[in-house]
């Protein structure tokens, strides 16, 4: 399973093999920058997009997914590079001649305009006959349910009808390209989770390229069929989102997608391979496996993809629920790693409990998933003494996860109402407490 | 504990501080005698009076005319001036720019009146209708400038992207969406610089010429003839057109904000 996926994550391979096929190029920037005085907002960015794909470009404030987005809508011109559109060179046309349009994090209704005439605004502005424009318009209030409304002003309806209606608005002119600008952001934590399932039916339904741009990983998770992840205006992933959870490329997606353990550690030899041959014993170097060492540990093998060399110094990253903890130390397994701790918190979330484990340096944090019933099993408490192990599969040998990184995380999302950090705490926060136990404590 | 009540009486005494005397003013215009003194009988016959009076109706159209074009042109001048100021804020020649849009908002008439006069006359400018028009603009503009410049404070510019972004041009943007968003706020400066332009007596009275005389410059030399009565009249209908342009101006400038 883990070394699929890491084939098909790893190297240029999957890019390289669509450059030869440029049918499927919908959707193209190649090498765009855009810099603003001395900040480079977007650096060299080449990205392909498919037809009819949700793609998101997943980053925190100020990494450049808004400008690339508005790159694509015309609103900023690049630097340098283009921007193909169904094979067509748009790098230079005005907004107003691109077959794309822009949901905003706004909404930007026009206030002096019905619900009807913001729909129509695009069909009247492309002198559409009038018979026409009535039909389409009355499609999109059937698909955004709001026929009723129609005669409202946007001050006169909710935040979430606001949002349906800049939907309507948009797609009602057939664009070959949905942008998306953080169109959730302004909406509370409810709202949000019923927008975010519309958002996937809509996709579904109309079949246009979706680009999305957001700073909140789990929408882009739940919504995308691939995402960008951005920092500081260069793509730093480019996957599904389980590639990029699973097999995060970097310390920086690691910690951005979710929540994970770092520890600082040393590649060490190779592992050897003993495998019984003809009745005679022969040892091999196992490329695939390195051992791996960390202060205070017992020695660790660790799945080294990347054919990192001895001596090199490491982060490694291990997400919480791939973590197990038991109370008796684990039968050895291949490639089970084990080590002893200290329970210091338990926080119980239902169908998930989380526990913190002291050890050494480290404060560690495991899931446990709940698939038996609790209460019969004597759970794990405050103070014990446990084993925490795990495959060395699902360890990754990343680079030194730095404060610039832990800062650009940690980066208020841009223009954005408190309502928007609720659900993001609940999923990442603990990657915040996770590291300074491993790389403050040193 | 028993609210005071001295808030209440300032409130009273302070609007009787302004009101009375205008009030007296009305009152004396329906008022038949011919001296303030004493009361006759209520009658509408200094109104009479006044219809039958060519010159002041003279005055009145003269005021009108200069009030229509100097609003107009102020509307105009105002908006694109206030946005530049908005577009460019910060930049070192806009802060110029709004100190010189300011000033007349504080600067004292007589002066702004003197200088004018002295610009005309140098300039050998025939002073009349025209010579008016052009200086109530210097001043009803600053007033447009300000009023459209707070709507502008609170414009979402993301709406001019999504206008473009729909596939409007630079003109249809502009026509759909930009200047209906800004009409109120075009209109209540507009209302304000014509109640200005209609009232303003110091500088008009400096860069008028023969002929071209105002309804208050009228006012103004009817008390020196000494016709009491007459004036109470004409002083009430300019003042009601003043109070509605006022009013209307304030209904505008509220009207289409977010109500939060």
């Amino acid at each position: 399973m883990r070394k699929i996926l890491a084939a098909e994550t790893s190297g240029s391979g999957v890019r390289k093999r669509r450059t030869q096929r440029p049918v499927s190029e919908f959707l193209v920037f190649e090498d765009v920058s855009k810099h603003y005085g001395a900040v480079k907002a977007v650096d060299h960015v080449s990205l392909t997009v498919k037809q009819g794909e949700f793609f998101s470009l997943l980053g925190p404030s100020g990494c450049g997914k808004t400008t690339l987005l508005r790159i694509l809508a015309g609103f900023e011109q690049p630097d340098t590079g283009r921007v193909l559109l169904g094979g067509e060179d748009v790098t230079d046309l005005p907004p107003y001649e691109r077959k794309v349009n822009t949901i905003f994090q706004s909404y930007a209704l026009f206030p002096h305009l019905s619900v009807w005439d913001n729909i129509a605004f695009g069909l009247k502005v492309a002198k559409r006959p009038k018979r026409e424009i009535k039909d389409e318009v009355a499609r999109m209030l059937t698909l955004i349910q709001m026929e009723d409304q129609a005669w409202k002003k946007p001050d006169q309806i909710s935040g979430g009808q606001k949002q349906r209606v800049a939907i309507a608005r948009a797609l009602v002119n057939k664009p070959r390209v949905l942008l998306l600008d953080e169109p959730l952001a302004a909406l509370d934590l409810k709202l949000r989770q019923r927008m975010l399932i519309e958002l996937d039916l809509i996709h579904d339904e109309v079949g246009i390229t979706f680009l999305y741009v957001t700073h909140d990983q789990g929408e882009a998770m739940s919504l995308s069929d691939r995402i960008a992840v951005m920092k500081l205006g260069k793509i730093e992933q480019l996957g599904t989102p389980a590639e990029i959870y699973e097999a995060p490329r970097s310390s920086f997606v690691a910690a951005f997608i979710g929540d994970t353990n770092f520890f600082d550690g040393t590649v060490a030899e190779p592992l050897e391979k003993n495998s019984v041959l003809d009745g005679f014993l022969s040892v091999a170097v196992d490329k695939d496996y390195s051992r791996l060492k960390i202060e205070d540990f017992p020695d660790l093998e660790c799945f080294n993809d990347k054919q990192i060399k001895e001596g090199e110094h490491v982060f490694l990253s291990i997400r919480p629920e791939k973590l197990r903890i038991s109370r008796e130390r684990p039968e050895p397994g291949p490639h089970l790693n084990v080590i002893e701790g200290r329970v210091e918190d338990v926080i119980y979330l239902g169908s998930q409990t989380k526990y913190w484990v002291r050890t050494g340096d480290y404060r560690i944090s495991v899931i446990r998933q709940h698939s038996r019933f609790l209460l019969d099993e004597k759970p794990i408490r405050w103070g014990e003494r446990v084993w925490v192990s795990w495959h060395a599969d699902d360890g990754f040998m990343l680079e030194k996860y730095s404060e610039q990184d832990e800062n650009l995380i940690q980066l208020p999302p841009e223009e954005v109402g408190e309502t928007t950090e609720s659900n993001q705490i609940l999923v990442r926060a603990p990657a915040a407490g996770a590291v300074p136990a491993g790389a403050a404590g040193r | 504990m028993k609210p005071s009540r001295l808030p209440l009486i300032v409130t009273w005494a302070v609007i009787a501080f302004f009101y009375v005397p205008i009030v007296i003013l009305v009152a004396n215009s329906f008022n038949s005698s011919r001296f303030g003194g004493s009361w006759e009988s209520t009658s509408l016959k200094w109104y009479v009076r006044l219809m039958n009076e060519p010159s002041i109706w003279h005055a009145l159209t003269n005021t009108l005319a200069i009030a229509t074009a100097a609003t107009l042109i102020s509307m105009v001048l105002g908006t694109s001036a206030a946005f530049a100021l908005h577009r460019f804020a910060g930049s070192k020649l806009q802060k110029l720019h709004y100190s010189i849009i300011y000033t007349p908002l504080v600067l004292p008439e007589i002066l702004m009146g003197l200088s004018m006069l002295l610009f005309f006359v140098a300039l050998k400018v025939q002073l009349g209708l025209a010579t008016i028009a052009v200086a109530h603009v210097t001043f009803c503009l600053s007033y447009v400038a300000m009023t459209v410049l707070a709507r502008l404070q609170d414009f979402d510019f993301a709406i001019i992207e999504a206008a473009q972004d729909l596939g409007a041009g630079w003109w249809t943007t502009v026509w759909k969406v930009l200047l209906p968003m800004l009409a109120p706020g075009i209109l209540a400066g507009g209302l304000l610089a014509f109640t200005l332009s209609i009232d303003d007596f110091v500088i008009s009275f400096f860069v008028a010429g023969p002929g071209s005389t105002t309804l208050p410059i009228k006012i103004y030399s009817m008390i020196k003839y000494g016709a009491p009565p007459l004036i109470n009249a004409l002083s009430t209908i300019l003042l009601a057109i003043t109070f509605l342009c006022v009013i209307a101006s304030q209904y505008l400038s509220n009207r289409g904000r977010p109500a939060a």
